[in-house]
């Protein structure tokens, strides 16, 4: 088993190299699967994993610590997510414009916090020892490889789940979603809970950002996200607002992320231009696919979703 | 009976408005009382107020002789006071148990709630599927959902905020047995409607509120419907009276097997309605709201595609598109005010032009005629009495019922052949809805083909030539106005079909 290979790829190291490839995108969805949850529509995920890329790398590299540079780029992704919240439930704002904006702003300001960055290697993130069970054929390299925010990502993802679907107060966020003014009238605080969901939408954002840099690549580049925070939003409707579904969306993009990297490697006469857009193309289309899949009411966006609440009305 | 719930000089300013003046209110332990008004006399304010959801500016409430001042609906329910909203606060996303559950402060387990729901749907004739979507349940079912949310707390003071207007007669009958069982219990019920026969049945004393002040405590059994409507108003006003009509004998409007699949997530589909409307006849449709109004509507309009035949003036209207139809004669009035009828943020001059460019010629070669528009638009405003600051005033200043004369005089100002309204004067207040429905008596007088799409029956009943009724997308056979009793449109609303039914009150039109 451990020496097949197909088109130069050995599938067990596909597999968990996928799941690494899968997490950034994957942390910043799970963040905004509860922000659109609770009915908000947050389009600044590009902007959040951003900030917490260039955050998380900045604190690392000054402590020497890559935990301390996780808290930071959590804490920065908050933070930045919470001028969203201020804008668009304390101000009306747009939600849809506050976004977008806060895409441009954390680019911008990512940019102008990494310059003396680029090019230096932040401190190694150690990997935990699972002693033998590491040196399993296979399920060695599939389930015993990992990082430990790769092992807490997918409890986040379980923890999500319960969540929503067993807990008083998950049920409570997805009535807010459901009809803001209906919660409202059940006495439920609906700028309140929202507030909350887009922290913790940032703070998921800001951590799948570091994961990029401190993990995945690592280094600080400007403008490293690359549209990972775009296709974050798409993974949510993709997963139709359900936990499981989207984890299975990043791992299809983290899959064909890596095959045309594979690909590319192999020197397969494709310009290498169209297999990076490969990603992006399967996402569309996926996504094309699912909405004409029908709307039950168990498929469909919350129904508040991006409409502003306004109690006093 | 001893007094449970007490108001004293209850009182909240609204910018530009007292909404609440020096109320006072009491309510028996026990007591079905009636809270009555107009839209707009402060009705909903009084009862946000008194749970919760708003704080008066002045007055102090007493619940069993205690001080109370709920700061929270949350704490209002604690209290023991629950209410039943006009417009379900439901999620339609979500089960019957997860609905119920999100109104409870201190919820079971499921299972155990699952039980109760049960439990409760028996013992108050309340039958209801714990585990159903509320998305897939009709209107009454709806209620009942709201109605036992409220029960689990075990409420001492119940609000029902105008339950029976989405309701069937006999499904309305239900509520009554259920709201007398609840009062002999003990539980006290603040009552909110209009309609006064159903109060005169069911209350023992009514409160009646016009522009924000009490102006009379009587027991309704004892005054008759029109007192208590003249009470609510505060002037006399004339009921519509039917004009003599000028019947056709060729239908103008007729569809034939007409389908259509649903227009709305949770609407239904059409399924082979046929009707014939002559010139000079109003017909009615009847039935609660979500049975295949809004698809009926959209079909006669050109918002929705259908299948079957669809004829006016003996020409096939099916492909003809929305504009064509209007250029023919055949206007049409939606449903739904602002965002359908009107678009809320432009003037009514700008409004006027949306419906009327094909029929008044308010345009040449793409270029809008601003002045002949802006005469069309003041004509409607007077000749309606559409209250407005003036022609360039937005659609969104107006109040529901002046929005209304407005989107409805538009329609009739231009004169048509044939003119389909939907829910003409849903949430009107009366003085306006008498308005609008003399004026689609005197269209018709000058024969005109009316449909008229209505939940209100006593409505239909007062202005229609014959009626239909709409069940779940099928349209029973019309019968002439005064041949049909109330009792036998209220089972077609509920789905029985057929050509006998027991009758014994002949309608006579109010």
């Amino acid at each position: 088993m451990r020496d097949v290979e197909f088109l130069g790829i050995n599938p067990a190291v596909f597999l968990s190299t996928m799941v690494v490839a899968a997490m950034p995108v994957l942390l910043a969805a799970m963040g905004e699967l509860i922000v659109e949850k609770s009915g908000v529509l947050n389009l600044g995920v590009e902007g959040l994993m951003i900030i917490g890329a260039v955050c998380g790398f900045i604190v690392s590299v000054e402590t020497g610590s890559p935990v301390a540079g996780l808290l930071g780029a959590l804490l920065a992704g908050a933070i930045l997510a919470g001028i969203f919240g201020l804008l668009t439930q304390y101000f009306h704002a747009s939600q849809v414009a506050t976004g977008l904006a806060l895409t441009l702003f954390g680019l911008g300001l990512s940019a102008l916090l990494g310059q003396s960055y680029t090019g230096i290697r932040p401190p190694d993130f150690s990997i935990p020892n699972f002693g033998v069970l590491s040196e399993l054929p296979v399920i060695g390299i599939l389930l015993f490889s990992y990082d430990f925010l790769v092992y807490f990502s997918l409890a986040l993802v379980v923890g999500i789940w319960w969540f929503l679907n067993h807990s008083r107060t998950g049920l409570a966020l997805r009535a807010i979603g459901e009809n803001h003014n209906a919660a409202h009238s059940l006495g439920y605080h609906v700028i309140r809970v929202r507030l909350v969901a887009i922290l913790f939408g940032g703070a998921c954002g800001g951590l799948g950002g570091a994961y990029l840099a401190l993990i995945r690549v690592p280094q600080w580049t400007e403008g490293m996200t690359a549209g990972a925070g775009w296709i974050a939003l798409a993974l949510v409707v993709f997963g139709s607002w359900r936990p499981f579904r989207v984890v299975l969306g990043a791992f299809l993009f983290g899959g064909v992320t890596l095959l045309q990297l594979n690909l590319q490697a192999l020197g397969i006469a494709i310009n290498p231009a169209y297999l990076s857009m490969t990603p992006y193309i399967v996402t569309i289309a996926a996504l094309v696919v699912i909405s004409g899949m029908g709307s039950h009411a168990s498929l469909r966006a919350p129904a508040c979703l991006g409409k502003p609440f306004d109690a006093t009305k | 009976m001893a007094r449970f719930f007490d108001a004293e000089q209850i009182s909240k300013t609204y910018p530009g408005v007292k909404a609440n003046d020096q109320i006072k209110l009491s309510i028996d332990a026990g007591e079905i009382h009636a809270l009555l008004g107009e839209n707009g006399s402060g009705k909903s304010t009084l009862v946000k107020i008194i749970y919760g959801l708003l704080p008066p500016d002045e007055g102090k409430m007493l619940l069993n002789g205690q001080r109370y001042r709920p700061q929270s609906p949350r704490q209002a329910r604690a209290e023991g006071v629950a209410m039943v909203f006009q417009h379900f606060s439901l999620f339609e996303a979500l089960t019957v148990a997860e609905n119920i559950e999100l109104g409870m402060d201190d919820p079971p387990s499921r299972n155990k709630l699952e039980a109760t729901i049960d439990q409760i749907g028996q013992r108050y004739r309340l039958p209801i599927l714990p585990r159903r979507i509320v998305g897939d349940l009709s209107v009454g079912e709806r209620q009942r959902v709201e109605i036992i949310r409220c029960l689990m707390q075990n409420p001492k003071l119940l609000i029902m905020d105008e339950p029976t207007s989405v309701l069937t007669p006999q499904e309305a009958d239900q509520l009554f047995e259920t709201l007398n069982e609840l009062s002999h219990e003990g539980t006290s019920i603040l009552y909110i409607s209009h309609k006064l026969e159903e109060i005169r049945n069911l209350c023992t004393r009514a409160t009646i509120l016009r522009l924000g002040k009490v102006v009379n405590v009587c027991n309704p059994k004892s005054k008759s419907a029109q007192e208590l409507a003249e009470l609510m108003v505060g002037t006399n006003f004339a009921t519509a009276s039917k004009g003599s009509t000028v019947k056709g004998s060729e239908p103008l409007l007729c569809a034939e097997n007409l389908s259509c699949g649903a227009v709305t997530e949770f609407g239904v589909s059409l399924s082979d309605v046929n009707f014939e409307v002559k010139k000079g006849e109003i017909l009615g449709i009847a039935g609660v709201a979500g049975n295949g109004q809004e698809e009926l509507a959209a079909v006669i309009a050109g918002e929705a595609k259908a299948t079957g035949s669809l004829r006016f003036k003996g020409s096939d209207l099916l492909h003809k598109r929305i504009t064509e139809r209007r250029e023919l004669g055949l206007l049409t009035a939606p449903e739904e005010r602002l965002g359908h009828s009107a678009a809320s943020e432009m003037s009514l001059t700008e409004n006027a032009f949306l419906t009327a460019d094909q029929r008044m010629a308010l345009s040449s070669s793409g270029v809008i005629d601003w002045k002949k528009t802006k005469d069309f638009t003041r004509s409607v405003i007077s000749q309606f009495d559409v209250r407005a600051t003036g022609a360039d005033s937005p659609a969104r200043a107006l109040s529901g019922g002046n929005l209304q004369k407005f989107v409805i005089g538009r329609e009739i100002a231009q004169k048509p052949e044939a003119l389909v309204v939907n829910q003409p004067t849903w949430g009107v207040d009366a003085a306006a809805a008498a308005i609008i429905r003399q004026a689609l008596i005197d269209l018709a007088s000058k024969g005109a083909a009316v449909l008229v799409i209505s939940q209100d029956l006593d409505e239909l009943l007062e202005i229609s030539s014959s009626i239909a009724v709409l069940n779940l997308g099928q349209l029973s056979a019309a019968k002439n106005t005064d041949e049909i009793t109330r009792n036998e449109i209220g089972l077609l609303m509920g789905g029985v079909h057929g050509p006998t039914v027991g009758s014994e009150t002949t309608v006579v039109a109010a």
